[in-house]
């Protein structure tokens, strides 16, 4: 073998960087394209030339139903770039804020996705695999939720926070059940996680028709929260991006500092990279899974408690819509990395954001979207796919990051 | 005679990389050829060039004096080449004879696995050269040497008549090797020829008809293991003169610093494989634990560093009980561990050898400062340690996982040495490297102990036991057998103790030369 007849591979720092960079970008590139095959082949107008009904250019056809698409899904989700420069040079700050709605709804869709997405990334670095991130979103709502309207008279800088870490709370709370559960009695987290979803799901169809339901309402939601609890949102309506968005990038700064610029973070990575070293380096290793699976839940409770706070102001059973499961994608797709999941973050923000536009002036359904955010999860997962189709080589270091430990277990 | 194997010419190129340069070699019928070299020299290269799974850059290979033009391994295969790999190739769950059939299966009626025509095949290898094993075991419940002769069948039942063996002893105990030694001698009795990858010296001597050294890439010459001496094939090897007998001044015991008394552990199964032992190591001395691999050394030292709690008895280190203590209570009292598998335990290969470098000092300042990692401090006593020590790495960036076995353990024991420490468990500290590495890690070993401190060298490797240590206890069946002076005995008697021998008995006949 030539890693033996070398004494050591020299570093290529910049190819490791490049693969982590360019494989998920042509991923990207790929899934579009392979998406532009279903936008051509379900419009009816290229499939009416196809079978003789009608004699127009079908090259001509299918152009114009992919750039119909994905550029009414770019407008959708960034804007339309005139409109913006005229809006700022007409200095009118209701204009300014429609020509910015597009992509400030992106952002304000990105928001969740990065603090879910997060929660996934830091059970995959202690070896773990979270996923009942899903429920942790419930609960972290639920307890938001009922700071947010329960306490009244609090001013809002008191107010706010309060209700972010019930959130932050609710979510750790609903982990730690999993984390115990695994530390005491070697329960499998993944089979844990996912039967407390549907524990959590029932919990919220009950509080919601019982104790936390709205007075004088017969559907299951919560009473709106106090307005001191809202996340105050920065652009005219019915713009609804709110601070959450900052709050999230913070988080994701802090949640890096945490893994790759502290003691704690060393040992919840070295429990998750290699646990029999982490046990021989005199590390708690059942300590450092507990407390990775209580991070990770904070994590989904902000999630949760940044839907109801800055979002929709109250709670339903649609809160999530399956946040917990994008989540996975996302920490995959950013290599559990803060920054990675940021980045994959924003691009399922745009995806979902832009869909709705799609939906309306292309008339393809909202559908496409998860197609190609599933295209994109198939491709990062077979970068061999990738590297044979764009003819890249591989480089970097072998030795990377093992995402999933907890297999197998 | 003509060679039933020649290579010519064969060199093949890595990107920045020169891994054979023009190597010529040819093997006799019948013969046992050594290709002995360290990590590195280019032997696994070349053995992959011949089995079909490299293209050679340039040069020729014939096989009974046709070329051979390989496009993969079954080409080789088809020219009667077999190779026993030092990883085995084989499904833990299958049954020898589905394992040796794989691939080349029996059938009958066209669509039946015939697995009883099969199983007598395989009783005849077995038969003809010496290789014992059930045809009807499962490979999962095989000792490794068996699985190695399971191997060596799965070759014969292709009718290789050219073997190549990759590092076999690697993974074998003293007397499986010794085995393999008379597997060996008996295949080439039966019409086979071998060619033997190894960095063995004694291996070479034992078992070889030839030897040719391979250095960086080049063949730097030939010799009959008969005549040379063990140095003149080291130096050959390595390029330079190299000690294979540490040079060690007089032990000056102090105070004991790890007492063992009456310790008993259970391994994961509940089984009692340490039962009752009791020793002392003294400061400034080297106290060696032989025994075969598999008599509870294992679990004892995990009892001793906080890895496993033991059943009963007691443990104190440096006036201490650290019976149950946790391994980081252990450390702290100034312990080191170098442990058995230095993969599993010993490093995080996906770390940067600078993480790896202060693994269990990673929370201490000047590497914390409270929680915060100062990098800064890990990364420039990480490169003083890797120059200190010698780590060949390209940078203390470098992941551990892609330097080679020898520079891992340098790691391992860079870390474990550098700090304040009373007492050195070393558990197989040389295992799988080569000789110059075995040089340096045993003299860093001697020079602790002349600081003054107390040693516990655990090993399978008879050597390496009678080279270093000053007292040497032998553990069967989870016992001390007898513990006797290092300069009082010969190998054959050690022999006789780790194979269970009474002491009165073992110890009783004249001291006979080793």
């Amino acid at each position: 073998m030539t890693a033996q007849s070398t004494p050591a591979k020299a570093p290529r720092p910049w190819l490791a960087l490049r693969d982590d960079l360019l494989i998920p970008l042509l991923a990207i590139v790929m899934a579009l394209i392979v998406g532009s095959f279903v936008i051509v082949f379900t419009n009816f107008g290229v499939l009416d030339i196809l079978s003789g009904a009608s004699s127009a250019n079908l090259a001509g056809a299918m152009w114009s139903a992919i750039a119909t698409a994905y550029g009414s899904m770019f407008e959708g989700a960034i804007g339309n770039f005139g409109a913006i420069a005229t809006a700022f040079a007409s200095g009118d700050s209701a204009a300014i804020g429609q020509a910015l709605y597009p992509i400030s709804e992106s952002l304000a869709t990105t928001a969740p996705y990065v603090l879910a997405g997060l929660a996934v990334a830091v059970s995959f670095r202690c070896g773990m695999f979270n996923i009942g991130v899903e429920g942790q979103i419930f609960l972290g709502a639920i307890f938001a939720t009922y700071v947010g309207y329960a306490f009244t008279g609090l001013p809002a800088i008191v107010h706010i926070p309060l209700a972010v870490l019930a959130g932050a709370l609710g979510g750790a709370l609903w982990a730690a059940i999993p984390a115990l559960l695994k530390a005491r009695a070697g329960a499998h987290e993944v089979i844990t996680t996912i039967m407390l979803n549907y524990v959590a799901y029932r919990l919220t169809d009950w509080l919601l028709s019982g104790p936390m339901q709205r007075p004088g309402s017969t559907n299951p939601i919560s009473p709106l929260i106090a307005q001191t609890a809202e996340l105050p949102r920065l652009l005219p309506e019915p713009a609804r991006f709110h601070i959450g968005f900052f709050i999230a990038l913070a988080v994701a700064f802090g949640v890096w500092w945490l893994l790759f610029r502290t003691t704690i973070g060393f040992e919840i990575r070295t429990v998750g990279a290699n646990p029999d070293a982490a046990q021989y380096s005199g590390m708690n290793v059942t300590r450092n899974l507990v407390l990775a699976m209580c991070l990770s839940g904070a994590l989904a409770g902000l999630a949760g408690a940044n839907q109801v706070l800055g979002m929709n102001r109250t709670m339903t059973g649609g809160i999530s819509g399956g946040l917990g499961f994008d989540a996975i994608a996302l920490a995959l797709l950013g290599k559990s990395h803060p920054a990675g999941v940021v980045a994959a973050s924003f691009l399922f923000g745009v995806l979902r954001s832009g869909a709705t536009k799609m939906q309306s002036v292309a008339e393809i359904p909202t559908d496409l979207i998860s197609i190609i955010q599933a295209l994109v999860i198939a491709f990062i997962a077979a970068p061999a796919i990738v590297r044979g189709v764009f003819r890249i080589k591989r480089g970097g270091d072998d030795a990377r990051t093992v995402f999933m430990r907890g297999w197998g277990r | 005679m003509d060679p039933v194997l020649e290579l010519r010419g064969i060199t093949k190129r890595f990107p920045g990389v020169l891994a054979n340069d023009h190597i010529d070699l040819a093997l006799g019928q019948g013969e046992i050829l050594a290709l002995l070299g360290e990590n590195g020299a280019g032997k696994s290269t070349l053995m992959n060039v011949l089995y079909g799974l490299y293209k050679q850059d340039e040069g020729e290979i014939t096989v009974r004096g046709k070329p051979l033009h390989t496009t993969g391994p079954n080409d080789s295969i088809a020219a009667g080449i077999g190779m026993v790999h030092q990883h085995f190739m084989l499904i833990p769950v299958l049954t020898v004879t589905e394992n040796v059939m794989l691939g080349q299966e029996s059938l009958r009626g066209g669509v039946f696995l015939d697995r009883r025509a099969a199983a007598n095949r395989i009783r005849e290898i077995s038969k003809a050269y010496g290789l014992e094993v059930d045809p009807d075991a499962y490979i999962k419940d095989l000792p490794v040497g068996v699985q190695q002769r399971v191997e060596i069948i799965k070759l014969l039942y292709r009718n290789a008549d050219i073997l190549i063996f990759d590092e076999p002893t690697a993974v074998l105990t003293p007397q499986e090797a010794d085995e393999l030694a008379k597997v060996m001698r008996s295949l080439v009795a039966g019409g086979k020829s071998i060619i033997f990858i190894t960095h063995k010296l004694r291996e070479v001597r034992e078992v070889a008809d030839r030897v040719v050294v391979l250095r960086l890439g080049k063949v730097v010459g030939g010799a009959n293991p008969k005549t040379a001496s063990e140095a003149e094939l080291a130096s050959m090897m390595v390029g330079r003169q190299v000690l294979l007998t540490v040079d060690k001044a007089e032990a000056k015991p102090g105070e004991p610093v790890l007492i063992v008394d009456g310790l008993r552990v259970l391994d994961d199964r509940e089984g009692l494989v340490v039962d009752g032992v009791s020793f002392d190591v003294r400061a400034g001395e080297i106290l060696g634990l032989a025994g075969v691999q598999g008599n509870g050394q294992t679990e004892l030292v995990e009892a001793l560093t906080g890895l496993r709690s033991p059943q009963a008895g007691h443990v104190t280190i440096v006036g201490q009980d650290t019976t149950r203590a946790n391994p980081r209570t252990v450390t702290e009292l100034g312990v080191a561990h170098v442990p058995e598998d230095r993969q599993r335990d010993g490093l995080v290969l996906s770390y940067p050898v600078a993480d790896n470098m202060v693994l269990n000092t990673y929370y201490l300042p000047p590497f914390a400062r409270g929680v915060v990692t100062q990098q800064a401090e890990v990364d420039k006593v990480a490169a003083e340690r890797v120059k200190q020590f010698d780590v060949r790495t390209p940078g203390i960036a470098t992941s551990a996982g892609s330097l080679s076995g020898g520079n891992q353990q340098k790691v391992i024991i860079a870390r474990e040495l550098s700090r304040p420490i009373k007492l050195l468990i070393a558990v197989q500290p040389t295992r799988g490297l080569d000789v110059g590495s075995i040089e340096y890690i045993h003299s860093r070993i001697v020079e602790k102990r002349d600081q003054g401190c107390a040693v516990l060298l655990v090993s399978t490797e008879l050597d390496e036991i009678m080279g270093l240590s000053d007292r040497i206890a032998v553990m069967y069946h989870g016992r001390i057998n007898g513990v006797v002076n290092a300069a009082d005995v010969t190998k054959e008697q050690l022999g006789l103790l780790m194979a269970g021998v009474h002491p009165d008995q073992a110890l009783a006949g004249p001291a006979v030369a080793a």
